[in-house]
This record gives structure tokens, C-alpha cells and sequence, in this order.
């Protein structure tokens, strides 16, 4: 057993994993956020993705110790603490961004990071930013949308 | 004087949903999120070979790891759980949830271990030892419709699951008598004869979340409760019970949030009932979550038919007659609605058109693959794929325009109800409003100059058109083994908010949303005091579930229906204390009152808690505002609409390029169009990922070729141009919302649309059809003659 120190969502978060144990696993399993999903097992489908220091990541595919001593924030730690939504999770709700919200919380997270980098980004630079992270349900033209959604609101 | 209400109508509106807040903050429960105290977790070995003949499993080291509960082979495990169901009448082999003696596909579960761990689970099954005794592997259905290379299943000689059905002009209902007159004539005196050989080809559904069971069985009460990633938990719980020995009183069955099904959710599968079966021998509760990896290989895989089609027209381009010879590669075994998915396509072959003349053979084979079974369409795609190819190589032959074609053969607004060659009565339709609506939206006379021009600079440019037309609202209940019926239940609470259950149960659709758009509506309060409650078998009395785009047509009706009781009676308490008739109220802005002069009425939380404490009891009434309702549709609704897609392909390369995707979708009267645009999206997504890059594919040895998403592609966001939406409406007279159904539509008109589209793109090169799916190597070589 290896011990690693992680914030979580702003919490810091100590414990003795395995050393193969998945980061994804750590936060579902351990810390019960079940918000962050796993699609696929090859690193494709980016159900999975959170922030890992401010840079999105693939949980699936770091182990827990390798993120010993960042700061990982997931789906549930993206809203400000009174609870208030941030403007990606607005733009998805408000434009239809999700059907059976499963890919939703990698998604998302995967959007916040392409506007941090890309703050007015064309519509294709947002369908390539999003390479990573697999919908079947919604055809992503809504998904698109709700990036723009986000990047208008941000820009406002 | 009328006043205005202050509550906005909600249905037809484009309202954002009402699921979403906990979607978009990970507070929903999907499967793999329940934990219990105690819960096992089950891991299953499966077959890497297509065939073969078990000699060995060997588990004790797998049974000596720590923390393995317990280990099971398939014959074990068939010593206390049943064979698998099938939905289907006639002859079906024996399949067990895990294989006994003989594997026959790659992914075919042969020993369950039980841990303490997921880890641990997955750990042990690694660490089973199998032999087996490689037998010949079955892979291409027209070697396996004569023996060749083995048989699969003793008692089906040839690998005939079904051989030859004929249906269409000239065969009697009951399939005994067949008169060739009609279709033979036709062909024989046509001026023109088109015929291809096309192939429908295998996909994955691949549902962003995979399957998952959670079974806990509960001694001392005696209930089980299995949560499932399931389209239909009433379904489930149905089959639970029968398998387990329980009542289905004592069986819950919960689909909690589920993430996406395409039709894949509806089966039910072997890990359901081996999970169920072990907590209830085990005395424990145990989980399955299902690995991408595995569900490439176990969950159903949908379409894999193979057309030979043969169309006759005159020269001035009427159709009069159509041949359509089908053969299913339906993999190893029938699952729940198997050998039914293809008589969805013979059903549908006279697409749009009076054809006078039809005639279907279906030939179902099993092979070393996964099973095929519902996906997205169901049959109907490959129908309008068959039949939409063969109109635009009619057209290309005739040197006509496509559109000329189809609407010189379209089936005329004054023709419905129209009773097809196939034995279907289309509802209501005007497919030449929807044609026309295409045109206009895409601008088809400048997309051809485009095109030309185009191909005048040397680039490879093409356009496609494409009808549709589908069967949903599924169904009536002679049509399905569990009946085509839905089941809702409204209750009006003592606080005056208002609680409804439906059996159709979402995976995404957003019933919560549309379904309280109604009620909101029906019962003019606003639609933030209404719950809909789905997906749990002890909350939702009774219901079927969420496939054959049949939630807004069957369940949206009955939801209406009982909407409709509780109202009535909600109206004769309101009569009593406003000292009204009851057909002179009205319900809107949460007050009921007299009609024109809302200042007489009573709020509707008054009157809820009048009726809860009936002092005094109006005569004739019960205590109480609750009602529930089932609905048996009289027919299915035929939905239709026309596709048209422009597409480019790199001369260079061969890698084709989507330029552009018009839409017009008729779906009868929608709740939320915004949603509806959502469903349309999602189904051309699906469409024309089949069209462009998607193909489950084996190798000759029976070895799955694409079983990840490194190599099976499903569409990302950079591969769609933005889609260009719009819709006719055509309400049907089947049910009385007029709603049609939404949820396959884009997966019919996108794939031969684009299909066309390629083979306009490529015309100087003369060829006249292209398989699915587009890869660049294939377009390659017929730019390049096969050169290298």
C-alpha cells in the first residue's frame, strides 16, 4: 500500500491505496464521487476526465499515486461552494447539451479546460477541442452550442 | 371577458429539462454507483475463441485467491439458473448464460467468480484456466447457410435459424399459400430492372455507459431487488421472477439512472440472471459492472443484413415492382427479440411508395458472432437503406432526378390509411410536403450547380437524397411477446402537487421533462410542482419500457388518459365547494373556476385537500385523487421525412468529407422540440456514423477486429458539419396526442442519403453502388482503379 495526499474539490484528501488502483476508482470507490464515469477502458472516451492541477486528465488511465500531491477537481466540485452553477454546466442545461448525461461530467470538464486555454473559440476549434471525449446521444451540436453558451457568458 | 392566464402553455414549447441539474452536477445514480454493506462483486471469464469444445476449466487457483467468494463453470451454474428467455415464437437453441460445453463467439461468458473486490473479481477470473478444443469458425453467413465451415447448433442443420420466409404480394397472412403471379408479371413486363447485392453491416450499439447489474436477494423477507441498466425493469422483473422462482410481488426491479440503451438495453442477458441467481443462492448482494472491453463482445450487436435487391420500373420511371431477398447474420444464439428484428425490415419494404407489386424472402443464420439484436432503427434502417439505394440506382439509370423519382412513386396523401404489400396500414403521411420542404430548406437546384461546378475544378463532390419512413409508437400487443400496451398513474397530493408514474421507463429521452410539460398543461399548475416517476417496479405499477420511439405515442398517451380520470373527479369536488356544474371549470393558473370568471374558483391546493378530507362528501364520490390507466394502441404510427446530404471526397486521399445534412422529420405533434431536435441529432449522429465509419468486423477466424474504441469508430464532434433541422406535421390518428414518435428517425434517411451522395461523388469513375462503410482505402481504389 502506497499513501498519497490529494485535494479533492478544495478538501484535502489522505489515504493508503494500491498501488495499481486507478485514480478513477480512488475518487468513486474511496471518496464516493460517482459523478466522474468510466466509458471504456482504452483511454478514448473521456467519461472519465477531471481537472488534474487546472489540466484535464483521463482517470482512468493515472494511478492514484501518481497524482499524489496535485489538486484534482471533479464533477461535483465544479459549481462555486454556495452552490451556484458554473457558466459550462449553465451553457449544457440551458442548450440541451445531454441526454443521458453520462459522458456529461467529462465532457464538461473537458470544456471548461478548452475555454481556459481558448476563450473565444471558433466552432470547430470547439469540435476539435473535444476530441477526447465521447457523446452517442446528442450528435454534439448541442454540446456546441452549449460551449458557446459558456464562452458568451464568459465574454459578457 | 376572457382573461389571458398567467401560466404559459407548456406543450410545443422549447423548455430546457427538468433532469439535468443532477446530470450536470454527477449526482445522478447510475448502476455502478449503488453500494450495499457486504456487496460481492462478480467478474465472468468469457471465450477467446469463436468455437470450440470445452475440455478443461480449471479454478482452484482462482477459488484459493483471498477474498474470492466463490467460483462457478457454466455447468455448474446451470444447475440452478435457467436458460436464457427468447421473445420470439418458433424454434430457438438452448442458450445458457454461461456456456456449457461448446463456446461459439468470442466474448461468451464460461466461469463466474464471486470477490470481495472488483479487483480481486477480475484478478481470479484472469487467473481460471481454459482448454478447448478449437473447432471450425463460422463467419461469413452465405458459407454458413450450407454447413460450411461447421454447424453451430446440432438441431439447425445448415445454420438455418430461419429459411426462406416469404411475405409480401401474393402470400397469404399465415405464410402457407404463395402466388408468384403478381411479382413475376411485373418483372417480366418492366422496361427497366435495377438489382444489387448491399450490405447492412454489423454495428456496436456502444451506450456511453456500459451494462451493470446490482442483484440483492434479502433472506428473511424473501424479496429480491435488481438494479439494472435496462430500457424495461417491468420486462426484467417479469423474467427475474420466472428464472429465480419468486413472485414477481417479491422481485423490484430499478433502473436507475441509465446511460443510453439504442436498443441494446431492451435483451435481457445472462449476467442479469446469473447475478440475480447468486445473491439469492449466496445470500448476499453482488454486482456485475460490465468493462468496454466486455461489452463490445456481450452486449447485442444490431443490423448485419445482407440485401439482394431487385427493382422494376417502366422507363418513364413508375415503379412496379420490388424484390427483396434478405439474409441476417444473427451470430450464435436468438436472444429476446433476435429473430424478430429483420421482419422489421421485410415489414417496411414498401418504404414511401405504391408499389404494386412485392415480394420479401428472409433468411436468419447463425454464426461464431456476438448476437445481433435491437439497435437504434431496428430493422427499419436496413429497410430504407435497401429500398433507397435501389430507387437512387433507378433513378441514376433512368437519368432522372431523385426527387422526380420518388415523387412520380410516392404513396398520395389521399391514399391514407394505406394497407401495404407488406400487411402494414400507414396512419396518415404527405411525404411529397416533406420532399418539398427539403428541397426548399437545402436549396436543391444551387447544391447541383455547386456540385457541378465543383466537379468542373476536379473535385469530388456529390449529392443524396433519401425518404423515410418508419413504424413506432410500438405497439399493438399482438405484435410484441409482452404486450404493446403502456401504463401510467397521476395522483394529485394533498398539498396539490401532483405525482405521475410511467412504464416508460428513459435512458435519456426526458420523459421528465415532456411528460410534466403535459400534466402542467392538462392541469394548469405549474409544471415545477409535478414529479414523474420512472425506472422502479414498486413506484411504477405496471409497464413495458422505452424502445420502438413508442414513449410519447403510447406513453404520453396514457399519461393523458389518467391525467384525464383524476381530472374529472378533481372537477366534481371543486363543483361541490364552488357550488358550480363541473363542465363549466376550468383549470389554469392553479385555480379551478368557473369559466370566465376566475374570481368564483378555489385554488387547486384547496381542492386537493378537500377531496383528502371530504367534509362533506359529495354524493357519489370516493376520497381520494388518483387514478391510473392503460393504453392498447389500435396500430403503430408511421413517422417519415426526408434526408438530403452533400459530400466531399479528397481526390488524393479517399478519406470523404460530410459538407452538409438537411433534415426534415414529420413526427406527428411534438411536446418539446427541443428535445425532439436533441432525439433527431442523436439519430443522424448513429446514421451516419454507420454511413462513414462504423463496422464491427471479424476476422476469418472468428476473431472480433474491433473490439475498442481504438478500433471501432464512433463519431467524435469534428466529424458532423452543423445539421440543418426542420419538420412537417402530420398528427396520426392512432392515439389522441397525435404524437408519432421520435427517437430512430435519424437513423433512416442519414445512411442512404449519404450513400448517394458518395456515389454522385464518384459517378465518372462508373460505378453505381458503394458498401458501407465509407473507408478512404475503399474509395480510394475506385479513384484509383486499385492502383497502388
Amino acid at each position: 500500500m502506497a499513501n498519497i495526499s490529494i485535494t479533492v474539490n478544495g478538501k484535502p484528501r489522505t489515504a493508503a491505496v494500491e498501488p495499481r488502483l486507478l485514480l478513477v476508482h480512488f475518487l468513486r470507490e474511496q471518496l464516493n464521487l460517482t459523478g466522474t464515469h468510466v466509458g471504456c477502458d482504452t483511454s478514448q472516451c473521456g467519461a472519465c476526465t477531471v481537472l488534474v492541477d487546472g489540466r484535464s486528465a483521463k482517470s482512468c488511465t493515472i494511478f492514484a499515486v501518481q497524482a499524489d500531491g496535485s489538486d484534482v477537481t471533479t464533477i461535483e466540485g465544479l459549481a462555486a461552494a454556495d452552490g451556484q452553477l458554473h457558466p459550462m454546466q449553465v451553457g449544457f442545461w440551458e442548450e440541451h447539451g445531454l441526454q443521458c448525461g453520462y459522458c456529461t461530467p467529462g465532457m464538461i470538464l473537458s470544456a471548461v479546460e478548452l475555454l481556459n486555454d481558448n476563450p473565444s473559440p471558433t466552432e470547430q476549434e470547439i469540435r476539435h477541442g473535444l476530441d477526447g471525449n465521447f457523446c452517442r446521444c446528442t450528435g454534439y451540436q448541442h454540446i456546441v452550442n452549449a460551449v458557446q453558451h459558456a464562452a458568451n457568458k464568459s465574454q459578457g | 371577458m376572457a382573461v389571458s392566464p398567467v401560466l404559459p402553455k407548456l406543450v410545443g414549447q422549447r423548455i430546457k429539462r427538468r433532469e439535468d441539474p443532477r446530470l450536470i452536477q454527477g449526482r445522478a445514480t447510475y448502476v455502478d454507483d449503488i453500494k450495499i454493506v457486504d456487496m460481492q462483486h462478480v467478474a465472468f471469464a468469457r471465450s477467446d475463441v469463436a468455437h470450440g469444445r470445452i475440455r478443461s476449466i480449471e479454478t482452484s487457483a482462482a477459488a484459493a485467491m483471498p477474498g474470492v467468494e466463490a467460483v462457478f463453470t457454466g455447468a455448474q451454474i446451470a444447475e440452478f439458473v435457467e436458460p436464457m428467455p427468447i421473445g420470439t415464437p418458433g424454434p430457438s437453441p438452448d442458450h445458457r448464460p454461461v456456456a456449457v460445453d461448446i463456446v461459439r463467439y468470442v466474448g461468451e461468458p464460461v466461469a463466474v467468480v464471486v470477490a470481495s473486490d472488483r479487483y480481486l473479481a477480475r484478478d481470479a477470473a484472469d487467473a481460471i484456466v481454459l482448454d478447448y478444443e478449437t473447432l471450425p469458425a463460422v463467419v461469413d453467413p452465405e458459407q454458413a447457410m450450407i454447413g460450411e465451415p461447421a454447424v453451430l447448433h446440432a438441431d439447425f442443420p445448415n445454420n438455418l435459424a430461419v429459411s426462406l420466409v416469404p411475405s409480401g404480394t401474393g402470400v397469404s397472412v399465415d405464410l402457407q399459400t404463395v402466388d408468384d403471379t403478381a411479382i413475376n408479371k411485373a418483372f417480366a413486363e418492366a422496361e427497366v430492372v435495377v438489382s444489387q447485392r448491399m450490405e447492412n453491416q454489423r454495428l456496436a450499439p456502444t451506450a456511453m455507459e456500459p451494462r451493470g447489474v446490482v442483484a440483492h436477494f434479502e433472506p428473511g423477507k424473501e424479496t429480491m431487488t435488481i438494479w439494472s441498466s435496462t430500457q424495461n425493469p417491468h420486462i426484467l422483473r417479469t423474467f427475474i421472477a420466472a428464472m429465480t422462482g419468486l413472485g414477481q410481488d417479491q422481485v423490484r426491479a430499478i433502473a436507475p439512472e441509465v446511460g443510453g440503451g439504442f436498443g441494446a438495453k431492451i435483451n435481457i442477458y445472462g449476467e442479469e440472471y446469473v447475478v440475480a441467481a447468486l445473491s439469492k443462492r449466496l445470500g448476499l448482494p453482488i454486482k456485475w459492472i460490465e468493462d468496454r472491453s466486455e461489452a463490445f463482445l456481450a452486449t447485442t450487436h444490431g443490423r448485419d443484413i445482407l440485401g439482394y435487391v431487385d427493382i422494376a420500373a417502366t422507363r418513364d420511371g413508375k415503379v412496379v415492382g420490388l424484390k427483396l431477398r434478405l439474409i441476417a447474420d444473427v451470430g450464435a444464439y436468438n436472444m429476446l427479440l433476435t429473430a424478430a428484428i429483420p421482419t422489421l425490415t421485410t415489414l417496411m419494404a414498401n418504404a414511401t411508395y405504391d408499389i404494386p407489386a412485392i415480394r420479401t424472402t428472409l433468411t436468419e443464420v447463425f454464426t461464431n458472432k456476438t448476437p445481433t439484436d435491437a439497435y437504434r432503427g431496428a430493422g427499419r434502417p436496413e429497410a430504407t437503406y435497401f429500398v433507397e439505394r435501389a430507387m437512387d440506382m433507378l433513378a441514376r439509370e433512368l437519368g432522372m432526378d431523385p426527387a422526380d423519382l420518388r415523387r412520380k412513386n410516392f404513396i398520395k396523401p389521399d391514399q391514407f390509411p394505406y394497407a401495404t404489400q407488406m400487411g402494414a396500414v400507414y396512419d396518415s403521411g404527405d411525404y411529397e410536403r416533406a420532399l418539398d420542404l427539403a428541397l426548399t430548406n437545402a436549396g436543391w437546384a444551387e447544391l447541383k450547380q455547386q456540385r457541378d461546378a465543383a466537379k468542373a475544378e476536379g473535385r469530388l463532390v456529390g449529392l443524396g437524397l433519401a425518404m423515410y419512413v418508419e413504424v413506432c409508437g410500438l405497439g399493438p400487443s399482438s405484435t410484441l411477446p409482452t404486450g404493446g400496451w403502456e401504463h401510467a398513474q397521476v395522483t394529485i397530493e394533498r398539498d396539490g402537487r401532483v405525482s405521475a408514474t410511467t412504464g416508460a421507463s428513459p435512458h435519456g429521452q426526458g420523459n421528465e421533462t415532456t411528460f410534466a410539460q403535459m400534466l402542467a398543461d392538462q392541469f394548469g399548475v405549474p409544471i415545477e410542482h409535478i414529479t414523474i416517476h420512472h425506472g422502479d417496479t414498486s413506484v411504477v405499477k405496471q409497464g413495458i419500457g422505452t424502445f420502438g420511439s413508442r414513449s410519447q405515442a403510447v406513453g404520453g398517451t396514457v399519461l393523458h388518459m389518467a391525467g384525464a380520470k383524476v381530472k374529472a373527479k378533481m372537477a366534481k369536488f371543486a363543483a361541490a365547494i364552488i357550488e358550480a356544474h363541473e363542465d363549466d371549470l376550468i383549470f389554469e393558473d392553479g385555480v379551478i373556476a368557473v369559466k370566465g370568471s376566475p374570481g368564483s374558483g378555489k385554488s387547486f391546493a384547496e381542492v386537493a385537500a378537500y377531496a383528502y378530507r371530504p367534509v362533506p362528501l359529495p354524493e357519489g364520490l370516493d376520497p381520494g385523487l388518483s387514478d391510473e390507466a392503460f393504453f392498447e394502441p389500435a396500430n403503430n404510427t408511421y413517422p417519415f421525412g426526408c434526408h438530403i446530404s452533400m459530400l466531399e471526397i479528397d481526390r488524393d486521399t479517399g478519406e470523404p468529407t460530410l459538407l452538409k445534412l438537411v433534415a426534415v422529420d414529420d413526427a406527428g405533434n411534438l411536446v418539446n422540440p427541443l428535445i425532439v431536435e436533441g432525439q433527431i441529432h442523436g439519430g443522424l449522429a448513429q446514421g451516419i456514423g454507420q454511413a462513414m465509419i462504423e463496422e464491427f468486423r471479424y476476422g476469418d477466424d472468428g476473431q472480433p477486429l474491433t473490439a475498442t474504441f481504438m478500433d471501432y469508430a464512433i463519431p467524435r464532434a469534428a466529424d458532423f458539419p452543423r445539421f440543418e433541422l426542420d419538420n412537417t406535421v402530420t398528427p396520426t390518428p392512432v392515439n389522441p396526442l397525435g404524437a408519432k414518435g421520435v427517437g430512430e428517425a435519424g437513423t433512416l434517411g442519414s445512411t442512404p442519403c449519404i450513400v448517394a451522395a458518395a456515389v454522385d461523388a464518384l459517378s465518372e469513375f462508373g460505378i453505381t453502388h458503394i458498401d458501407m462503410m465509407l473507408r478512404p482505402e475503399k474509395l480510394w481504389r475506385i479513384i484509383h482503379g486499385g492502383q497502388s
